[in-house]
């Protein structure tokens, strides 16, 4: 199988280190250019199999604030970012909510949980 | 309502909450916190995406979960807070007058003052944009509150200026709900916005960053129906022949952040020119004995965790001021920018018996690769210090730890400038 290299800006860190993945289909065979160990793992997964966090929001029903911010516990493969955000805009959970509530389980029977970010309350407590 | 305090906090974002918590661990007890907006945690609480709290906390916290670290310590200690309570005015002799429609108006006193008032964001008249005035042009941080907080979507189909980190994030979070985010527009020849963020809000979406461009005029009647741009020159002109429209709905400006310092104005604070916010000591106290300045009010920085660093150090200096215990001053050092810095925060350090390690904090004027930035005095050939950097750019604040001796060895203005290698 022929190799291919892959430029990649890890977005661990401010930092911003240019890493370079030389790799054979979907396997990893060489990193250079990384300054720390986390930057190695974050570039070899994105030569693969790009992941992120998604943060974002849900909608309250009679809560001190009209949304909850949240975030996936665990990170979402990139090219599903935009199903998850069309799920999440239909739902609407009911106050009260804390921080680092589970929001929402298993979205899209992805196995991840969307994690609360903020507390909100209910309307005059 | 009780009406004198030891130390008065004005604005309870992560800069408030931070020298207030921090001025509690020094031993104060009197302390009341005075914010406008009906929640604590300032302008985190509309920041919901992460990236906060890496060098505070080692982890990746969102906005609201940082803010909320600060407001649990803040509840922990028992400190006093108003909420829907804007201050007016902050008079030299430490007086404060403020509103709220709960209490009306009321007038305070305070041994010590900690002004930690946050920015605001240029807007598009700040920056005269030409064209017609429609419904539908706004700052980042204006649509960020609407989406992140009030729960609207202000656009669908929009045109960003300015690549900041602010004009970043929005990008991305326009894109994700569903809208459609033509280009960013950036007049100068680089972002000043950091390379993650290109990356993860741009680039992963293929949003187009358009350098050397800018927007030379909004079109539409009640409601934006356009955008021209044009790419500009050396000098930041447009150039003849670039034009081209852009059909949009929505003109998100982010230009740039000022230091909200109407307050520090009424209070008798100098100012610093190139910051816009006020003239500190390393113990961030400002020309008004007794008043502090940290966060954004002070210096626009990009990262909170600075923001809390600083202001801890504002709230244990305040309390140390009431408590009369701050080191005797034997001199003053000014700290002046020189070739490619544009500014440094603080602008002066004072000499004590033993002046303590300082974090000196600036931004270069320009992109510089391999550099160095040294600290010297007029008369002298040599640096006293010197600090390689393998990047320098305006987008990234630098920070420099200097021991104390080398404030302590000298008597005259200090410079501090880049040298390219
Ligand atoms: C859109 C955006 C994205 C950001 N992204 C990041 C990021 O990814 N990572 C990161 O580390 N940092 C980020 N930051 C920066 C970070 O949010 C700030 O550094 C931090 O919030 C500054 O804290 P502050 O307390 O100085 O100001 P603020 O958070 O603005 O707090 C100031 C407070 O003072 C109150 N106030 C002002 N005037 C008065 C008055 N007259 N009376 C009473 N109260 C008053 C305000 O209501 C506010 O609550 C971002 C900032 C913005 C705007
Ligand atoms: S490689 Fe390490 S230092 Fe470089 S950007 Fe990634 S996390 Fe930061």
């Amino acid at each position: 199988m022929s190799t291919e290299v892959c430029e990649i800006t890890c977005i661990v860190c401010p930092t911003g280190c240019k890493v370079r993945v030389v790799r054979e289909g979907s396997k990893v065979i060489e990193v250079s250019g990384n300054t720390c160990k986390r930057g190695e793992t974050y570039a070899s997964q994105e030569a693969v199999a790009p992941q992120r966090t998604l943060t974002t929001s849900v909608k309250v029903t009679g809560g001190d604030f009209a949304l909850v911010s949240v975030k996936s516990a665990t990170l979402v493969p990139k090219a599903r970012l935009f199903d998850l955000m069309k799920a999440v805009q239909k739902l609407r959970v009911a106050a009260p909510i804390r921080i680092r509530d589970i929001v929402v389980h298993d979205v899209l029977g992805l196995g991840i949980d969307l994690v609360a970010t903020r507390t909100v309350r209910k309307t005059g407590e | 309502m009780k009406t004198e305090y030891d130390l008065i906090v004005i604005g309870g974002g992560p800069a408030g909450l931070a020298a207030a918590t921090a001025a509690y661990d020094q031993g104060l007890r009197d302390i009341l916190i005075v914010e406008r907006d009906r929640f604590l945690g300032g302008i985190l609480n509309q920041c919901i995406h992460t990236g906060f709290g890496l060098q505070e906390f080692r982890e990746e916290l969102t906005g609201p979960e940082y803010a909320q670290r600060f407001v649990d310590k803040t509840l922990e200690d028992g400190i006093p807070f108003l909420l829907d309570t804007m201050v007016l005015a902050v008079r030299p002799d430490r007086t404060i007058v403020a509103i709220s429609p709960k209490l009306g108006r009321l007038e305070l006193h305070a041994k010590a003052i900690v002004l930690s008032m946050g920015c605001r964001e240029r807007t598009r008249a700040a920056i005269m944009v030409p064209g017609t005035r429609p419904a539908g042009v706004m700052t980042a941080g204006t649509a960020q509150r609407y989406m992140n907080v009030e729960g609207y979507l202000p656009g669908h189909n929009v045109v960003i200026l300015g690549s900041g980190d602010v004009g970043l994030i929005m990008a991305r979070r326009f894109t994700l709900e569903g809208a459609r985010v033509n280009a960013v527009l950036e007049i100068m020849p680089y972002s000043t916005g950091l390379t993650r963020n290109i990356v993860q809000c741009l680039d992963d979406y293929g949003i187009p960053l358009l350098l050397n461009h800018t927007v030379t005029s909004v079109h539409g009647g009640k409601r934006v129906t356009g955008v021209s741009i044009a790419q500009v020159d050396d000098y930041r002109r447009p150039v003849p022949g670039t034009e081209r429209e852009i059909a949009c709905d929505t003109l998100i400006t982010s230009v740039g952040l000022v230091p909200e310092n109407e307050l520090s104005k009424t209070a008798g604070v100098q100012l610093d020119p190139i910051t816009g916010g006020a003239v500190v000591n390393q113990r961030l106290q400002t020309s008004v004995p007794g008043v502090f300045a940290c966060g954004n009010v002070l210096q626009v920085h990009d990262l909170v965790d600075n923001v809390s660093e600083e202001s801890q150090r504002a709230g244990r200096s305040a309390a140390l001021y009431v408590q009369d215990k701050l080191p005797q001053t034997l001199r003053s050092i000014r700290v002046v920018p020189a070739s490619g810095i544009r500014y440094v925060v603080p602008q002066c350090v004072d000499v004590t018996e033993q002046t303590e390690t300082i974090k000196l904090f600036m931004r270069p004027s320009d992109v510089f690769k391999g550099a160095s930035v040294e600290l010297r005095t007029d008369s002298r050939e040599e640096p006293l210090a010197k600090f390689r950097r393998s990047r320098l750019t305006p987008g990234e604040m630098v920070v420099l730890t200097v021991q104390g001796t080398v404030f302590a060895a000298v008597e005259a203005d200090i410079l501090v400038g880049v040298k390219v290698l």
